[in-house]
């Protein structure tokens, strides 16, 4: 379990975070939903340690990740996999390096055992046997599954997902929402996915919470949140209605 | 003009704490001789033509130009020691930085730099991998290693390729040309330069992975990351030679 207590975070005079306040559950899909530089990013680089905030505690599993230090942190860092926007593969690495690189940095398993447990991930992901090719040769979709992969190595306790679906067309977000809930299922971990996409929220998540002007404004199952009240919350839904019913007339 | 002034104050604080983390993590366990050995291929073997014509062509120059001068008080016979004591003390080094810092130290600024606005920084600190330690140790003490080692190869061949202008060309006497140089170049002259090349090599590494990890603002940032990274090398560089000629003088 992750909860997030009065979480501050500005950067100059600018207050990204205005004292978020959430529980993420064990074991299921939590989905922070929120417009594009709403401060979900930010939120997420909390979560992971990669920022620090000015107020405010993230307990993981009661341990205050905020106040790590060196060591410390790194351990806690190990129980985490995250999938980055665009993936972030390492580009002067081929896949199979990338996806093995927790494993090689991490565990003294033996390269026979490094490279069978790449076969499995890649596997896991759609991806068989694509391990010589370089980050450079594979499409969005492609990468952000070898991203996964490599996510997934160490089997972390915990995953995070930063706008998954973003840039990739309708089918291809798709594709890698069926693989987010179908990896679910099988390894049912923590699952934490920012996204400012409805479709991709209302698919993948067993709760939703609404990040918005730095405060969660709505959380609740999916179907809670549709039939939510706050205002904040409608107009984000109604903005995507009127969304696709433009699309529909254009394409109709 | 006060505000550029605190800018760059505050980057070359920003700098030295750079230089603080690197010690701290390059003697930090494990080792990882693997990485580098990588970096010294790269910025070390990779650099090798490239310091070979450099040190070549400013040995020759330099004896044109020296042989120029002396004959007007018909002192010809010291053109060789004047190629060996400008390559070994002054030129070998600084040139030799120089295009390290051309070749290798944008290299690590476009390198780093990409990765930290691609995320991949991120990636590692978010895979527990700590950055300085696997990305710019390697660098600056690969950097530290090899610019010595080419300052050698470019003292060299600047030093053959005087000879060959001055004695094949101009046609000075050989012997005198070579025993000069062997009475007047002493070994401190050497190790002067030396010393100065490994001070570059820190410092055109420094540079280079400072203006990388802190690049913004996706492709463009990168450029300039770059550009700066050079120029603010070699502006150091040229400044710290003479802060280190002046010490060991």
């Amino acid at each position: 379990m992750i909860e997030i207590r009065q979480l501050h975070k500005s950067f100059g005079k600018q207050n990204v975070l205005n004292g978020v306040d959430i529980l993420i559950p064990q074991g299921q899909t939590t989905v922070i939903l929120g417009t594009s530089g709403g401060g979900k990013s930010v939120l997420l680089k909390h979560i992971i340690g990669l920022l620090r905030p000015e107020r405010g505690e993230i307990r993981i599993d009661g341990i205050d990740i905020t106040r790590l230090k060196g060591k410390d942190l790194n351990e806690m860092r190990k129980k985490f996999g995250m999938l980055f926007q665009e993936a972030a593969l390492f580009d002067s690495m081929n896949v199979g390096d990338n996806v093995a690189f927790p494993l090689r940095e991490h565990t003294k398993l033996k390269e026979v055992d490094i490279r069978s447990i790449v076969a499995q991930k890649l596997e896991q992901v759609e991806l068989p046997g694509v391990e010589e090719k370089m980050p450079s040769e594979l499409s969005g979709g492609m990468k952000r599954r070898v991203g996964l992969a490599r996510a997934l190595a160490l089997d972390p306790e915990i995953v995070l997902f930063d706008e998954p679906t973003s840039g990739l067309d309708p089918l291809l977000a798709e594709a890698i929402e069926e693989l987010i809930i179908e990896t679910h299922r099988r390894l049912g971990r923590t699952f934490v996915v920012i996204t400012h996409d409805i479709h991709t929220a209302f698919h993948v998540a067993h709760k939703i919470a609404m990040l918005h002007e730095g405060r969660i404004v709505e959380e609740g199952s999916p179907g809670a949140f549709r039939r939510s009240l706050n205002p904040v919350v409608q107009a984000f839904l109604a903005r995507d209605e009127h969304k696709e019913e433009k699309n529909e007339r254009r394409q109709g | 003009m006060g505000e550029a002034v605190a800018r760059s104050l505050k980057e070359m604080g920003n700098i030295f704490l750079l230089f603080l983390d690197t010690l701290r993590w390059s003697i930090n366990l494990p080792f990882r001789l693997d990485l580098l050995f990588q970096q010294m291929e790269r910025i070390g073997v990779k650099s090798v033509l490239v310091v070979v014509l450099t040190g070549t062509f400013t040995g020759m120059v330099l004896a044109l130009q020296t042989f120029y001068a002396t004959k007007k008080f018909g002192a010809e016979t010291m053109v060789g020691v004047t190629v060996a004591l400008s390559m070994t003390r002054e030129l070998g080094p600084v040139l030799t930085s120089i295009m390290v810092t051309g070749r290798a130290g944008s290299a690590m600024a476009a390198e780093i730099g990409t990765m930290r606005v691609t995320e991949q920084i991120d990636a590692l600190f978010a895979m527990a991998v700590n950055p300085i330690k696997y990305l710019i140790v390697p660098r600056v003490l690969a950097s530290i290693l090899v610019v010595p080692i080419l300052t050698i190869i470019a003292n060299f061949v600047g030093i053959v390729g005087g000879y060959f202008v001055g004695v094949v060309v101009l046609r000075i006497s050989a012997g005198a040309y070579v025993a000069n140089m062997e009475k007047y170049v002493e070994m401190d002259d050497i190790y002067n330069g030396l010393i100065k090349a490994a001070v570059f090599g820190l410092i055109l590494s420094l540079f280079g992975c400072y203006m990388g990890f802190t690049a913004t603002g996706g492709a463009e940032g990168v450029g300039k990351a770059t550009t700066r990274s050079v120029v603010m090398s070699a502006v150091t560089i040229l400044m710290a030679d003479y802060i280190l000629t002046a010490v060991m003088f």
